[in-house]
């Protein structure tokens, strides 16, 4: 993956530069946000008319969020459930600590396969893991199915958004990307025309790729299935011709009985896509003679996950079932689109997610990333606290911050550790008041407003201005009121 | 009724003319008024920005001053949000039991402005003229941690003269966000430019919210921008009449 081109960020949280830096690049681009705005509103709304229609939409979300909870307090028990009936139907669990593991068991798997070429679902994942740069250096070619990644792939493009990666890019761009990279000089960009580029692109591989990776959308412990979702079918074709299937699957996927995926999928297509009903659901429980691929291994990913699941207020993070309305609802996305946060996974969830799976060294600017506004709360199917756990971890990062000896000069800090002083009692309260009238006096125009100040109050006056110091303040009006008998 | 005001600090400091509202408007529906001469702040900005350890502190006092009050009000959504929602964690993780009982007793006690007039006086018609086009901006915390829902439209239906302009995507962030404001600078200029193409699109005079904060940040720009449009907080134009016009 190459990082060099100029107005690109690292999706790697090691090597991202902090959120506003990044955002501002992408605030910079009037393409971008057109194309991250157009396509947002056409989500919302189609979800806004679904879930208006779903009368027990509320009663969904309490079930979603009890089943999300029950199985974090019951993780080890579930997943060992599952790993037991998947093998006894013919499927290998592997168990993989962090992302380096995860990455060599897949590799040795397609290596006993003797495969040099594998063909992919969608699956969010492979792209924590940076599993394509890793098996493209190890001599397997790699090619993703969904359209979305096709797009992404032929045009050395990174993900902004977890259901709908390529939704910063509109279509005269992609039959820019499919004219240069298939070679299709007439292409219009006309939809069908560029599914049928597309489809004829794509069906050559369903043929002749005997290896297939894919995610999973939800693991069901009681019956070792494992269920994926989609709209394109691409992910039906990679469940049926290959000989191979390798699912890697976050150890949090797993869901305790067949009937709880009743509540699940009525919630996720319509918080991810607007539809009342995903177009392919696949449900495949180990191998099945003559039927689809015969070869069949899950992958379960750690990597940082049971760290969450050790917290009390971080580990609803982990219920969170990737269905992306919390960032078609944020307001912040809405602006920056997903490549801001530095991270494949963008928005509220990612702000909350990636930090923690850095285990708090990466990603710090992320938590901050929010007005703190709650439409990521109010849409989220499984009842996430996100405003919450963005608190949480803001105060994490100050608590690691504040003991920097750098920070002692950090306007910030200071400004915040003095206002404390100031707040503890009335006295020094109304004395800053007295003081800050006076400061202010110097920077404010004959019109009583301020309109530029400096150092960090020009983050302010930048693009606002800010009405200058009343004379008097509410508690002295008040006092002088009391004086005169009302 | 005795009540307690709690100004919030921003509104004693930067916005003295929406208690001085809440003052007449209060005491006109016959409310006996007192004011707690040492209050501050509910330590939002502190417990927002990740110092959780001075916010327990500031919400500590704000307990200690207004435990023994019969009703405390608020002007502020965002103020009311930080002792809903954020104080029984702080208190939990850093309190005390007698702290955590008293805070108990006293949360049920405490009203936002607008659900004190229909909630706690059961008054829609407070006697109100304000003759101007008026959108109001719904706040984040208004909308979806205080659950406000129809008590500030219903307070205005009943405000003489008022035209009330409709605004689209009213759930929708100024992009305030208290020192998000700062920190993320420009994204949240962004998010205020789009705001107020919804907010000057009504074309109305005014416009009004319940939280002065998200006030001072679209006011600020439309200032900035010669764009015509006023901001004023909700108690002002509840304590507007027809021969004693908006402070």
């Amino acid at each position: 993956m190459s990082h060099a081109t100029p107005g690109r960020v690292s999706l790697d949280p090691r090597f991202a530069p902090p959120f506003p830096e990044a955002a501002l690049i992408m605030l910079r681009n009037p393409q971008l946000r057109k194309n991250v705005g157009h396509a947002i509103d056409v989500i919302q709304a189609k979800r806004g008319k679904l879930v208006v229609e779903k009368t027990d939409w509320q009663e969904l979300r309490s079930a979603a969020s009890a089943i999300r909870f029950h199985v974090l307090d019951n993780l080890g028990a579930y997943l060992e459930q599952f790993e037991a009936r998947c093998t006894a139907a013919g499927g290998h669990v592997h168990w993989a600590a962090d992302a380096a593991q995860a990455r060599q068991i897949i590799l040795d798997l397609l290596r006993q396969e003797n495969a040099t070429e594998v063909i992919k679902i969608k699956t969010m994942t492979s792209a924590e893991i940076q599993l394509n740069p890793f098996l493209q250096a190890s001599g397997v070619n790699v090619y993703e199915t969904d359209l979305a990644e096709i797009i992404l792939q032929l045009g050395d493009e990174d993900p902004s958004h977890i259901v709908v990666p390529a939704l910063h890019i509109n279509r005269s761009q992609v039959r820019e990307i499919f004219a240069r990279t298939m070679g299709l000089n007439n292409l219009s960009d006309d939809p069908k025309e560029l599914t049928n580029a597309a489809r004829t692109y794509l069906r050559q591989k369903f043929l002749t790729v005997p290896t297939a990776i894919s995610g999973a959308n939800f693991l069901v412990a009681e019956t070792g299935t494992v269920a994926v979702v989609e709209s394109e079918g691409n992910g039906r074709m990679c469940l049926t011709l290959p000989q191979t299937m390798i699912s890697l699957v976050g150890i949090e996927k797993v869901l305790p009985r067949f009937q709880d995926l009743e509540v699940m999928l009525q919630l996720l297509a319509r918080s991810a896509t607007g539809e009342r009903m995903n177009p392919y659901t696949s449900l495949w429980t180990g191998v099945t003679p003559g039927d689809g691929p015969q070869k069949f291994h899950v992958v379960l990913l750690d990597n940082g996950r049971s760290s969450i699941l050790a917290k009390e207020k971080e580990r609803q993070t982990l219920k969170c079932i990737r269905c992306a309305a919390c960032m078609n609802a944020c307001p912040v996305y809405r602006q920056t689109g997903g490549h801001a946060y530095g991270s494949v996974y963008p928005g509220p969830i990612g702000a909350i997610l990636t930090p923690q799976l850095m285990q708090m060294k990466y990603a710090q600017t992320l938590p901050f990333a929010s007005s703190l506004c709650g439409a990521c709360y109010e849409v989220c199917p499984v009842k996430i606290n996100i405003p919450e756990v963005l608190l949480e971890l803001r105060s994490q990062v100050v608590n690691q911050e504040r003991k920097q000896a750098g920070r002692v000069f950090d306007l910030m800090y200071l400004g915040l550790r003095i206002a404390n002083l100031i707040f503890a009692t009335a006295w020094g309260f109304h004395a800053a008041q007295r003081m800050g009238r006076i400061g202010l006096r110097f920077f404010t125009r004959k019109d009583g407003w301020i309109h530029s100040l400096p150092s960090l109050g020009a983050k302010w006056t930048q693009t606002r201005d800010l009405r200058g110091l009343p004379q008097q303040t509410f508690h002295q009006w008040w006092a002088t009121r009391a004086k005169e008998g009302k | 009724m005795r009540a307690s005001l709690f100004i919030t600090c921003y509104n004693d400091t930067l916005f003295p003319e929406t208690g001085r509202a809440v003052v007449r408007l209060l005491e006109r529906l016959g409310v006996d008024l007192d004011f707690h001469p040492k209050q501050t702040c509910c330590g939002q900005m502190h417990a927002n920005t990740g110092f959780r350890g001075e916010a327990f502190s500031q919400a500590k006092r704000f307990v200690r001053l207004y435990q023994d009050a019969e009703t405390v009000v608020i002007p502020s959504s965002s103020c009311v949000a930080m002792i809903r929602d954020q104080y029984p964690g702080l208190f939990a993780e850093l309190g005390n039991e007698i702290l955590r009982k008293d805070f108990e007793a006293l949360l049920p006690r405490v009203y936002e402005l607008s659900e004190f007039l229909i909630d706690k006086l059961g008054v829609e018609d407070v006697g109100a003229t304000f003759t101007h086009r008026v959108v109001y901006h719904a706040s984040c915390h208004g909308v979806r941690a205080l659950h406000l829902g129809e008590r500030p439209y219903k307070l205005m239906a009943k405000v003489r003269g008022l035209d009330l302009a409709t605004l689209t995507n009213v759930d929708r962030c100024c992009g305030f966000g208290g020192t998000f404001s700062v920190k993320n600078a420009e994204v949240s200029s962004a998010m205020l430019t789009v705001k107020l193409q919804d907010v000057l699109a009504t074309k109305a005079e005014y416009c009004t919210a319940l939280d002065n904060s998200c006030l001072m940040h679209l006011g600020g720009a439309m200032h900035r921008e010669y764009a015509g449009m006023k901001t004023i907080h909700l108690a002002q134009i509840l304590a507007s009449t027809e021969t004693e016009a908006t402070l």
